[in-house]
Formats: structure tokens, C-alpha cells, sequence
């Protein structure tokens, strides 16, 4: 093994934050395994300081690691000036642990958490002089991933040897092994099909080169999955997660990155069901872990990391069985040697919730963020988040009362049967939290923050037209100038460019992967920096390709459409998602069923397992999902609807 | 572990070298607190809205640069002591204890950072910003050989004035550095050759702080555009002590603290 270090130590006096490359972290890893030890370069397709805190990286760099037959690195999109640097002086993509270059691991991993961070895949394999297509690789690394953009890997299909889908906690192990067995083979016999055979045959593995997609008229129709290859590959599932205490040594860097803080994750999975949101709806079933694991977690964390701050980590964590007994014995002084800070960085829409924060937040009452998503009622219940404006009210005059002065609203534009009062009904809804914010402080402020929808596989939204970037203009315009009168209320928006090119690349099929190379090769790395960002170079590529942005990413698809993604799984039942999207275009709503009776949406009947709840019971106070505190007998009402009966 | 019998207000000295210096002033400080933390120590923190601990580092270390004599005061509150540490009164303190704290915190902070020495503080001393007039720098450059650096160090030793250009309050300025450069010299050391790079030159610079610190990097910019650093290191920071034309180090490595004249009127704000 060689190390780069001596090469690149004198280039870091001329680059921005060179620490950004020296490792060293607390818990960072060395590698003293043996020669016969599969090596992993773990890679998060962004700079450093916004890949390191990654939980999913770190938990399987933990894992890995405790093997005897395995040794896990890392490596970071270097930024723009190192960059020049080393390909000017011909130095390769490295480590941050030993410097080694990346072509010296056996595999190539990259977490893929973010769609527009696809054209930095492109450029750590050259950069690691790595050849790009999987089909030019013959000793070369295996270039696998994971991550939540997973269930639509199509457009990196021709890089990648292989894609996991879902927890990673088991599948890693058994790729370990597949591997070992395959370096056992000699090397005259290392038929890189035949290794693509073998990762097929693990569960959750996807090999995109057994699998040839067919096209008509321009249209994907179908898949010709290669002999041994299954035809539909299914996610993985971690049934418990008390088994996986992972990571076991968080990463605390030298400097500093974003969630700069303890990290302990409380649950996974959720089933609000928001219809919207991919990460609910391929993370199913809720599985909670133990009350005293995570005490043991956050206590032992603090001890060994120096944080002063602990994030509780879910999609939900107000609704995590028992929070305040949790958030109760943390915040007892002492508890963990020093004061400690806990934060819940996902808040329910509820004055109940507001309690727990201002528990927990003794000190800095800066800013508190709600995200109802839609402005009407009946935009809520589209999108299957059953907040009533009472709730939301309930919960800011809780949030100013209890002393907060700034509170973020976040919103979505572009959603589904949105009309244009449903846009103007966010103004209107954030005007109203200002006045109760008013009435305790002459300052109190509300910043409502805007995303453009992106309808994203596997969710009821997926066969969902979405809206142009002309479209999304208008109505952020139509939500500024509702705005503009409103002292106190300011109006955030993310740029409808960039949400039209993760379209792009969340919805597209295997012919972006061409326009995902030539958007690298024209220069755009780091697509999710808005100053790197430009949508023309996405639009020419599509256009050198034949494609466009409407028939990539706009248009609506049929029920019977093959959908790029359809080969793959989440365990959600088609029928389901399909039933759940009329439901949403009849603005009927869907409980959560970790309270009440299975509809049997597949997420724990495809793979036998279930919900790992401790309470019985929805948590006080909240309606949100639950029906609870919601008068269901008013016109308002939602019509909550029991699927498992209307399917098949 | 042993609990420690500490007194209320440490200064700390400590070095800095290998792969962690690229790291920034503010990253270390955040660093620093973590260690604290694991080792138990009692941080006192300020009061008010955001709560920071009292730490107070000396002249701020360019990222990139190594150094053999940092300093940090540290203050500890006896209404927050822990199973590691009792917090006393100065007389009351333990040495060997504090001679426990260096290995405590080196072990708990980053390979290449390691605190080599640690005092008491008591009496009126002056702030470590305040009171450093002056550091030794080795700095090693690549780009002109030997010869031609001396030609150029005997011409910046000998001009009236030495312009660099900086930015102040987001305006450019000029300002002379003569008068910061109180010795610069080209060390004699066997020739060295980076591979790829050239000859390596070693040089020997001592920087006065007022008004205005300069940093290695201007100083290597009136050298010319053609002198690229490949190394810095801070080998000493000095106090002078005008009355007695004496220099002292904020704290040397085997712990001895100046303490400042017994009875200095304090001048503040004019």
C-alpha cells in the first residue's frame, strides 16, 4: 500500500480549509489488518464537512472496521482547488486515514443521500483513476452504493457494480464475504461476471449490468434480468435495532462540520405516511430502540466525545415512545459529567412538542422550525399530513409564549391538485403565526421557507407530473407578493432550478447517466452548492442525449408505465401506493398504523416483520396522522380511510 | 483515575505540529474544550445568553503552521467540580498535579498536539494577547537557492521600509513591516532537495506583534513573488519587560510563569 501524503502536504498550504484532508479524528480508524483483508474506501460524494457526519458512512465504517477481515477509509469530495491541484500533479483521489489511493481499495463505496451530488460520483472514479463504466473495469475496485437514493439507481447504472437497498447493517458483512471468497480465486480466474453473479445472489444487492432495460418509442419498457439475477430485488431490513448499536465510536472531527454534535438514533422508519416524503415510505416499518440503549448511547457518547450536545435522531423523535422520560433523565444536571444540550432536530406541529423543546432548550431559545408543508387544510390532507391550523397555531403561541422569537415554517410549492390559494394560503397561514408572535414580543418573526416538489419513486407521488421551473417561479412570485405587505414574515425559497434537475436525476431512467457524465465533463461538480449550480448545463445535456426535461422529469406516468425503479423494492405493494395516491387526489387522509389496525401497505408483511413500538398508544397531544384531537365530525374532517379493505 | 487538586486559573503550554496544524485557531479552541470536557475539568463559563467556556488563547496561529510554544489560560469554577478534578486556591494547588493534567489532556487531544507544561495563575498578570511583543519563526521555502536568499534577506534588512499589501475593514492597505522585522537570517543547514520541488532553504525570522503581527506568509511575499513556504514553525513567543530590557516566556517548559511587577497600574481605554 502507498501513501499519497508526502505529495499532497505541500499543496494544503494553498487550498481552502486544508484540514478538510488530514483525518485524524477522534475514532478514526487505522488499518493493522492483514494482507488477505478486503479493503473499503467508504466516499460521501460532498466536501468533507457536510460528509462526515453521515450516520449511515460511520455505521459502516464501525462495522467493517471491528472485522478481522475487513478495513474500512474514507475519502471526501475534495473542493474545487485541491482538485486542480492534484490532477495538474497527476495525484489520485486518496484516503483521509493513510492517504492511499483510492484505485489501491478493493471496493469503492459512495453513500448517495443527495441526487445532484451524482456528478461528484463521476468525478471521485476518475479523479481515483478508476475507469468510470463498470463494463472498462477489469482489477479495478467494485464500485458499489447505498444510501436512500438507492431506489432509483438507474441513472448511475452503468458506474455502478452494484447498489444496496435499504439498512446496511447486515448486507455489509455478507458483500465482506462475497468478496473474500472472491480474492480467493486466482487471479487468472477473476471473471468480473461471475463476482456480479455472486453479489446479485445477496439479498437487497442490485447488479444493474444483469439487467438490460428495454426501450420503445423512446419509452423504458421493461427489464431483461440475466440468468441468476431475481426479478425483483427486495430491500433489507434491520428487524431490531437494539442488535445494531452502531456507530460504536462516532467520528468527532478536528474541524468543524455540519451536525457537529453526538448523533444517537432513536428510531427508524416512519408512518405518518406523508405521501410526499420517500424517506417514510422506503425506511417502514417504525422500529424503535430500547429507552435505556439510548440513555447508555447518549451517556457513553458524551463521556468519550467531549460534545456538550446530543441530537436525538429519527424522522419523528416527538413521537418516540417515551420521549420526555428520555429527554428527562438527559437534562437532569450531571447526568453526563458536563451540561449537555439536547436537541430534537424534527419537531411535530403541536404546543405538546413545544413542552419537550422547552425542556430541553433551557438556555438558547433562538429559533424553532414546523414544517405543515401545505397552506389549507385541504392541501394537507392531499398530502396526508393531518395537522389542523390549530395545531400549528397551538403550537407557535407555544413556541413565543414559552420564549422562542424566530419561528421557520417549512412549505412545499408545487404539490399535487395545488391550486394557486392553496400557494397564497402559506402567506396567509405564516401572517397569522407572526400576529401571535406579536403578542409577546415586538420582534417576533416568522421565516417561511419554500421547496419545490419533487415527486420521487416509491411513493404514492411517483407516477405525478411535477411542476416546470417557469411553474415554480410563478408561484414563489404569487407567495412574495402575498408576503411583501407583512412585517415580520420573510419568504425563503430553494431554487426551482435545482429541484428540476433532481427530478431529473431521482426520476430519470439509465439514459441520464449520459447526461449525468456530460454535466460533470462540462465542468459541474458539486451541483448542490447553488453558486456551482446552473440548470443550463443539465438542459444541454439532456438535449444531447435526445431528452428533455419534460419527458425526463415532468411528465406524469401512467398506472401501467414500467417505471425505471419498478424492478426494485421496498416491500410496498404497488396497489397500496396506487391506492393511496387517489385517495390523496380525493384529499382523504391515511392514519398512522403504528396505533391502529394494518392496511398492510407490504412494508412488514412482504418480509415478516413488524413495528418495534414500546408505547401502545399515539403520543398526547399531537393529532398529527392519528386522527387524535381532530373533530372528525366537522366539515374540515378527514375522511380517513381504511386501504387494506378497497385493495385486491 | 486520581482526582486532581487543581487551582482556579491555569495557563497551559503546548505545541502544535504534524498533520493537526492545518487545522485553524477556532477549530483548535473547539478541539481544546472537547478534551477538557473528557477529562472532567470543571470549565467556568462566561454568563449570559450563550454560555462559552472561559478560555483564553494567546496570538492566533496561521492555519498551517507548527509551533513549539502555544499558550492558553484556562479558568476552572469550584461550584462545577467533577470526580476528576477538586478546585482550590493557588497556594493550595498541587505541581504534581498539574504535571498530571499535561498527560491527562495530551492523551485526550489529537496525535501532534501535547501540552508540555502547566502553571498556576495568581497574580495580576497581563493578558497572553496583551502581553506577546514578539515570535521566532523556521520557517522553510522553496523557489531560490540558498545564495539568492541571502543576497535577498541582506536587502530586506537593510531597506528603509518593506510594503505588503493588506486588507483592513474590507479596504486595501499598504503597510510597512520594517520595523516587525527584528531579525531574519538564512540558516546553514546541509543542502536538501524536495523531490519535485527544488532545493529546500531554511530560514530564521523574529516578528514583533504590534501593531500589527506579521505573519510568515507577508514576510515571505517581500522576499518575492518567486519564495513559496513549504514549512512554518513557531519556536518561541516572548514577553518584554521594558524596565528591565529582560525577555521571558509566557511559560517555559519546565513551568515557570512570569508573573508580572507586583504593583502595574492597569491603563485601560485611555
Amino acid at each position: 500500500m502507498s501513501s499519497v501524503w508526502d505529495r499532497v502536504e505541500p499543496l494544503l498550504w494553498h487550498v481552502e480549509k486544508p484540514a478538510r484532508y488530514i483525518g485524524g479524528e477522534l475514532g478514526c480508524c487505522v488499518d493493522d489488518k492483514g494482507p488477505d483483508a478486503v479493503r473499503w474506501l467508504l466516499c460521501y460524494p460532498d466536501t468533507y464537512e457536510i460528509g462526515l457526519p453521515n450516520q449511515g458512512l460511520q455505521i459502516l465504517y464501525s462495522i467493517l472496521n471491528e472485522r478481522d477481515d475487513a478495513a474500512a477509509e474514507r475519502a471526501y469530495a475534495p473542493w474545487c482547488d485541491l482538485e486542480a491541484l492534484l490532477r495538474e500533479r497527476g495525484i489520485p483521489l486518496f484516503s483521509v486515514e493513510s492517504a492511499r489511493p483510492a484505485a489501491e481499495f478493493d471496493v469503492v463505496a459512495f453513500n448517495l443521500s443527495a441526487e445532484l451530488t451524482y456528478t461528484n460520483v463521476l468525478n471521485m472514479l476518475d479523479l481515483g483513476a478508476i475507469p468510470l463504466r463498470t463494463e472498462d473495469r477489469t482489477g479495478d475496485p467494485v464500485v458499489i452504493a447505498g444510501g436512500h437514493c438507492t431506489y432509483n439507481p438507474e441513472p448511475l447504472a452503468e458506474f455502478l457494480d452494484a447498489a444496496v437497498l435499504g439498512d446496511g447493517e447486515e448486507v455489509v458483512g455478507e458483500l465482506n464475504d462475497a468478496l473474500v471468497a472472491w480474492r480467493a480465486t486466482p487471479r487468472s480466474r477473476r471473471d468480473r461476471r461471475a463476482l456480479h453473479l455472486a453479489l446479485a445472489a445477496i439479498e437487497g444487492v442490485y447488479v444493474p449490468s444483469l439487467y438490460a432495460p428495454r426501450y420503445r418509442d423512446g419509452r423504458l419498457v421493461g427489464y431483461d434480468p440475466a440468468d441468476g439475477a431475481p426479478a425483483t430485488v427486495e430491500k433489507r431490513t434491520v428487524a431490531d435495532l437494539a442488535a445494531w448499536p452502531y456507530p460504536r465510536e462516532q467520528l468527532v472531527p478536528l474541524t468543524e462540520v455540519v451536525h457537529d454534535r453526538l448523533n444517537v438514533e432513536v428510531f427508524r422508519g416512519c408512518t405518518r405516511g406523508c405521501r410526499f416524503c420517500q424517506a417514510g415510505m422506503i425506511t417502514r416499518p417504525v422500529r424503535e430502540r430500547p429507552r435505556d440503549q439510548v440513555l447508555e448511547l447518549v451517556r457513553d457518547g458524551i463521556a468519550r466525545t467531549g460534545y456538550d450536545e446530543v441530537a436525538l435522531t429519527s424522522l419523528s423523535t416527538a413521537d418516540f415512545s417515551g420521549i420526555e422520560s428520555v429527554v428527562g433523565a438527559l437534562t437532569e444536571r450531571g447526568a453526563a459529567g458536563h451540561d449537555v444540550a439536547v436537541s430534537l432536530p424534527s419537531l411535530r406541529v403541536d404546543a405538546f412538542t413545544v413542552g419537550t423543546a422547552a425542556a430541553i432548550q433551557q438556555v438558547r431559545r433562538t429559533g424553532l422550525t414546523f414544517a405543515p408543508e401545505g397552506g389549507t387544510w385541504r392541501m394537507r390532507r392531499v398530502i396526508n399530513k393531518l395537522i389542523s391550523d390549530d395545531d400549528l397555531f397551538a403550537a407557535v403561541e407555544a413556541a413565543f409564549s414559552q420564549g422562542w422569537r424566530r419561528v421557520k415554517l417549512y412549505f412545499l410549492i408545487g404539490l399535487p391538485t395545488e391550486t394557486d390559494e392553496d400557494v397564497v394560503a402559506i402567506a396567509e397561514l405564516a401572517a397569522r403565526c407572526v400576529a401571535l408572535g406579536r403578542r409577546h414580543h415586538p420582534s417576533a418573526s416568522v421565516t417561511a421557507s419554500v421547496g419545490g416538489f419533487v415527486p420521487k419513486p416509491h411513493t404514492p407521488f411517483q407516477w405525478h407530473a411535477m411542476d416546470s421551473v417557469a411553474e415554480l417561479r410563478r408561484k414563489v412570485g404569487i407567495l412574495r407578493d402575498a408576503a411583501r405587505r407583512v412585517r415580520g414574515l420573510e419568504v425563503r425559497w430553494h431554487d426551482p432550478a435545482a429541484s428540476v434537475a433532481e427530478g431529473v436525476v431521482s426520476r430519470g431512467d439509465r439514459r441520464v447517466g449520459r447526461v449525468i457524465e456530460r454535466v460533470w465533463r462540462d465542468g459541474g461538480t458539486f451541483q448542490e452548492w447553488s453558486e456551482r449550480f446552473s440548470l443550463e448545463r443539465w438542459e444541454a445535456a439532456l438535449a444531447a442525449e435526445g431528452l428533455d426535461l419534460e419527458v425526463t422529469a415532468l411528465r406524469s406516468r401512467d398506472r401501467d408505465e414500467t417505471l425505471p425503479w419498478g424492478h426494485l423494492s421496498a416491500g410496498l405493494h404497488p396497489d397500496f401506493l396506487w391506492g393511496d395516491y387517489e385517495s390523496s387526489l380525493a384529499a382523504e387522509g391515511l392514519e398512522d398504523c403504528r396505533w391502529t389496525p394494518c392496511y398492510d401497505c407490504g412494508a412488514c408483511t412482504t418480509y415478516g416483520i413488524e413495528h418495534v413500538v414500546a408505547s401502545p398508544t399515539p403520543p398526547a397531544g399531537g393529532s398529527q396522522g392519528t386522527g387524535q384531537g381532530l373533530d372528525l365530525t366537522g366539515a374540515d374532517a378527514p375522511t380517513l380511510v381504511a386501504l387494506s379493505a378497497t385493495r385486491r | 483515575m486520581s482526582r486532581l487538586v487543581l487551582p482556579e486559573r491555569v495557563r497551559l503550554r503546548y505545541r502544535k505540529v504534524g498533520r493537526v496544524r492545518f487545522t485553524s485557531q477556532r477549530d483548535l479552541a473547539r478541539v481544546m474544550e472537547r478534551a477538557m470536557r473528557r477529562c472532567g475539568l470543571p470549565l467556568a463559563h462566561s454568563s449570559g445568553f450563550s454560555p462559552r467556556p472561559l478560555l483564553s488563547f494567546g496570538l492566533a496561529l496561521p492555519t498551517g503552521c507548527a509551533s513549539l510554544a502555544e499558550y492558553l489560560d484556562l479558568r476552572l469554577d469550584p461550584d462545577r467540580e467533577s470526580d476528576a478534578v477538586e478546585v482550590v486556591g493557588h497556594d493550595a494547588a498541587d505541581p504534581a498535579d498539574l504535571a498530571h493534567l499535561c498527560r491527562r489532556l495530551s492523551e485526550a487531544l489529537p496525535d501532534g498536539v501535547d501540552v508540555t507544561a502547566a502553571a498556576a495563575l495568581f497574580g495580576p498578570e497581563p493578558s497572553l494577547q496583551e502581553a506577546v511583543a514578539s515570535c521566532d519563526w523556521e520557517l522553510e521555502v522553496l523557489g531560490v537557492s540558498p545564495a539568492v536568499m541571502t543576497g535577498r534577506v541582506e536587502r530586506t534588512l537593510g531597506a528603509e521600509t518593506v510594503e505588503v499589501a493588506r486588507e483592513r475593514k474590507g479596504r486595501a492597505v499598504v503597510d510597512d513591516i520594517r520595523p516587525a522585522i527584528l531579525a531574519l537570517s538564512v540558516v546553514d543547514r546541509p543542502p536538501h532537495e524536495l523531490e519535485g520541488h527544488g532545493e529546500v532553504v531554511s530560514l530564521a525570522a523574529s516578528l514583533a506583534t504590534r501593531p500589527r503581527g506579521v505573519r510568515p506568509a507577508e514576510l515571505l511575499g517581500a522576499l518575492g513573488d518567486d519564495v513559496r513556504l513549504l514549512a512554518a514553525c513557531r519556536t518561541h513567543q516572548w514577553m518584554d519587560h521594558d524596565e528591565r530590557s529582560a525577555r521571558t516566556e509566557p511559560l517555559t517548559e519546565d513551568g515557570t510563569v512570569w508573573g508580572g511587577p507586583p504593583a502595574r497600574t492597569e491603563v485601560r481605554g485611555g
